[in-house]
């Protein structure tokens, strides 16, 4: 009992910290679960039966392949523009010195520190003021926008922790600018810009609220799960949300491999 | 120019060497970016406060009449789903750190080697959808579910009963079920900057520490949690911004009486299409996160959290 006693002091932490783990995967389990469930009725809430129906038809549902596709272009969109305008900030604010630091830096941060549904409903009433139509570009707009200042987090932890000899000694072997970017610069800073790529790709295809303010007709997938939530949930959406996980986990398990054959070969 | 120099040297600024040469180049690679910035964000936040000064209807059109008694109506009538956004959203923090920070320190401190795949367990259950993920909620949640069974006969239901968090033997539709939801929807909000801030701390400040005769409780009082402080104060911040503007939670896990802000504004722009009333509350909501977010960051300074 003693050394029990003790071995719970010692490992209290652990295993709350598993509980907490546990308190955050359980959902996951239940959509999974509920993606086998035969509904009875329209809504997959309670357990009826076990079907490979939602599995073996996943677009079986009207609409829900186009509100994926939406969902992948504008991603897609999002992340090239947010990508490509906030690593261009971010090398002009780890490199250079010029006025208006200070003010740039807040208005970087505010996005991020401002509630979704006060962006969308104040971008939505510019839309509205300027009678643009709501849709796909209103939608486009509204991610580059929310995106770019999480990859100007990214690429600029990257490009400060960049050492400036590197690019010099590029520069001393006569390498003009524009090889001394593109051989010695862009790949050094690369891993900080496929991170900020990574995290603007998955806050536009999981973007619900401001969407929701600026899409008009168009139906992204998270429209497309809130209208369901009106109308009837079929197990397709757990379905379609498992497989993303998967698909998900299956990406950081490949790079995960492929950093450590690097590794491995670096070191032989 | 010396002074300059010397700031530059000193490590306040986080620039080591700034190239000397294209002073215009700074400006052109932040124009793209800061404009896009300037006009789908700082602009509507401006046109909307406009918008909520101004009178009318969707087929009269609007006018514009400094109309400031929209804010007194919004406040008289809405003032209860403010204070619950506010409410359900520093409970929801609050129970993110309690969570939050355990685990956090058992993966910077106790996990070990198997560090790498206890953060990939934090970030991987949000690959799923958000939404896809809350609808779960409802399942867990359930009344005469397995977890709401165990909790009534634990009289788990009767305390938060007493408390006004939930009514009767159920979990769903109660303030109780929103706050859950909105814990479990920011968490990595607050696990992962409290890891970041744990994981910087040198071990050998805990060694030092054991040596001078510091007992496992001082060590963490004294040594590990003030030096954990900065990820305390991002990690609230990134919990309690974004869970008082939710809806979602609100909308699936709650019921009429648990509306929150975001639930009103949601209404009023997409449903009723009363957009002046929808510019003035989502204005106050801004207006007193500003005012809140401003106070932290007088603490913990911008070019820190960005």
């Amino acid at each position: 009992m003693g050394t029990f006693t003790r071995w719970l002091r010692n490992n209290v932490v652990t295993l709350f910290g598993i509980l907490a783990l546990a308190y955050m995967t359980l959902p996951n389990l239940v959509v999974l679960l509920f993606s086998f469930n035969d509904p009875n009725g329209k809504f997959n809430y309670t357990w009826n039966g076990f079907t490979l129906d939602a599995w073996k038809d996943p677009f079986g549902v009207a609409g829900i392949k186009d509100s994926l596709i939406t969902s992948l272009e504008i991603a897609v969109l999002s992340t090239v523009g947010a990508t490509v305008l906030g690593t261009a900030v971010a090398f002009a604010l780890g490199r250079y010195r010029f006025r208006g630091r200070a003010m740039t830096n807040t208005l970087l941060f505010l996005p991020m520190s401002m509630p979704e549904v006060v962006m969308g409903a104040s971008l939505g009433t510019l839309f509205l003021n300027m009678r643009i139509s709501f849709g796909f570009w209103t939608i486009l707009i509204a991610h580059v926008m929310f995106c770019l200042s999480f990859v100007v987090v990214a690429v600029k932890a990257r490009v400060l922790g960049m050492d400036p000899k590197l690019e010099e000694a590029a520069r001393d072997l006569y390498a003009s600018p524009a090889q001394t970017f593109l051989r010695v610069t862009l790949p050094i800073a690369a891993p900080g810009i496929g991170a900020g790529a990574l995290l603007a790709f998955s806050l536009s295809f999981d973007d619900f609220v401001i969407t929701n303010f600026n899409s008009g007709d168009t139906v992204t997938f998270p429209m497309f799960v809130w209208g369901a939530a009106q109308r009837g949930t079929p197990p397709q959406i757990n379905v379609i949300g498992s497989a993303m996980f998967f698909i998900a986990i299956a990406i950081v398990v490949v790079g995960q491999v492929r950093t450590n054959r690097k590794a491995k070969q670096k070191a032989a | 120019m010396s002074v300059l120099a010397h700031t530059g040297g000193g490590g306040g600024d986080d620039l080591k060497e700034p190239p000397k040469r294209g002073r215009w180049v700074p400006y052109a690679l932040l124009a793209p970016g800061l404009i896009w910035l300037v006009v789908f964000f700082l602009i509507p936040m401006l046109v909307q406060g406009g918008t909520s000064l101004q009178t009318g209807g969707l087929e009269k059109g609007y006018d514009f009449t400094w109309h400031w008694s929209t804010y007194w109506d919004a406040l008289e009538q809405y003032y209860p789903q403010f204070l619950r956004s506010f409410g359900y959203a520093a409970a929801a923090t609050v129970m993110c750190l309690v969570i939050g920070y355990p685990l956090a320190y058992a993966i910077a401190f106790k996990a070990g080697r198997w560090r790498g795949l206890w953060l990939v367990l934090v970030i991987a259950p949000f690959f799923t959808s958000f939404l896809v993920r809350t609808l779960a909620w409802k399942t867990i949640l359930a009344d005469n579910g397995v977890v709401v069974d165990v909790l009534n006969t634990l009289h788990f239901t009767d305390v938060t009963a007493l408390l006004g968090l939930t009514e009767g033997d159920r979990v769903l539709a109660t303030p109780l079920a929103v706050i859950c939801g909105l814990t479990y929807n920011f968490l990595p909000f607050m696990v992962l900057p409290l890891y970041a801030s744990l994981e910087r701390i040198d071990p050998r400040l805990h060694e030092a520490a054991n040596d001078l005769y510091a007992d496992p409780k001082t060590t963490f009082r004294r040594v590990t949690f003030p030096l954990s402080l900065p990820g305390v104060v991002s990690g609230t911040l990134l919990t309690f911004i974004p869970a008082s503007g939710d809806y979602v939670n609100a909308a699936w896990l709650g019921s009429p009486d648990t509306g929150m802000a975001g639930n009103v504004i949601q209404t009023q722009f997409l449903r009723v299409l009363d957009y002046p009333t929808a510019a003035a509350l989502s204005f106050i909501l801004m207006l007193l996160i500003v005012l809140m977010v401003s106070a932290y960051i007088r603490k913990a300074g911008t070019e820190e959290l960005v």
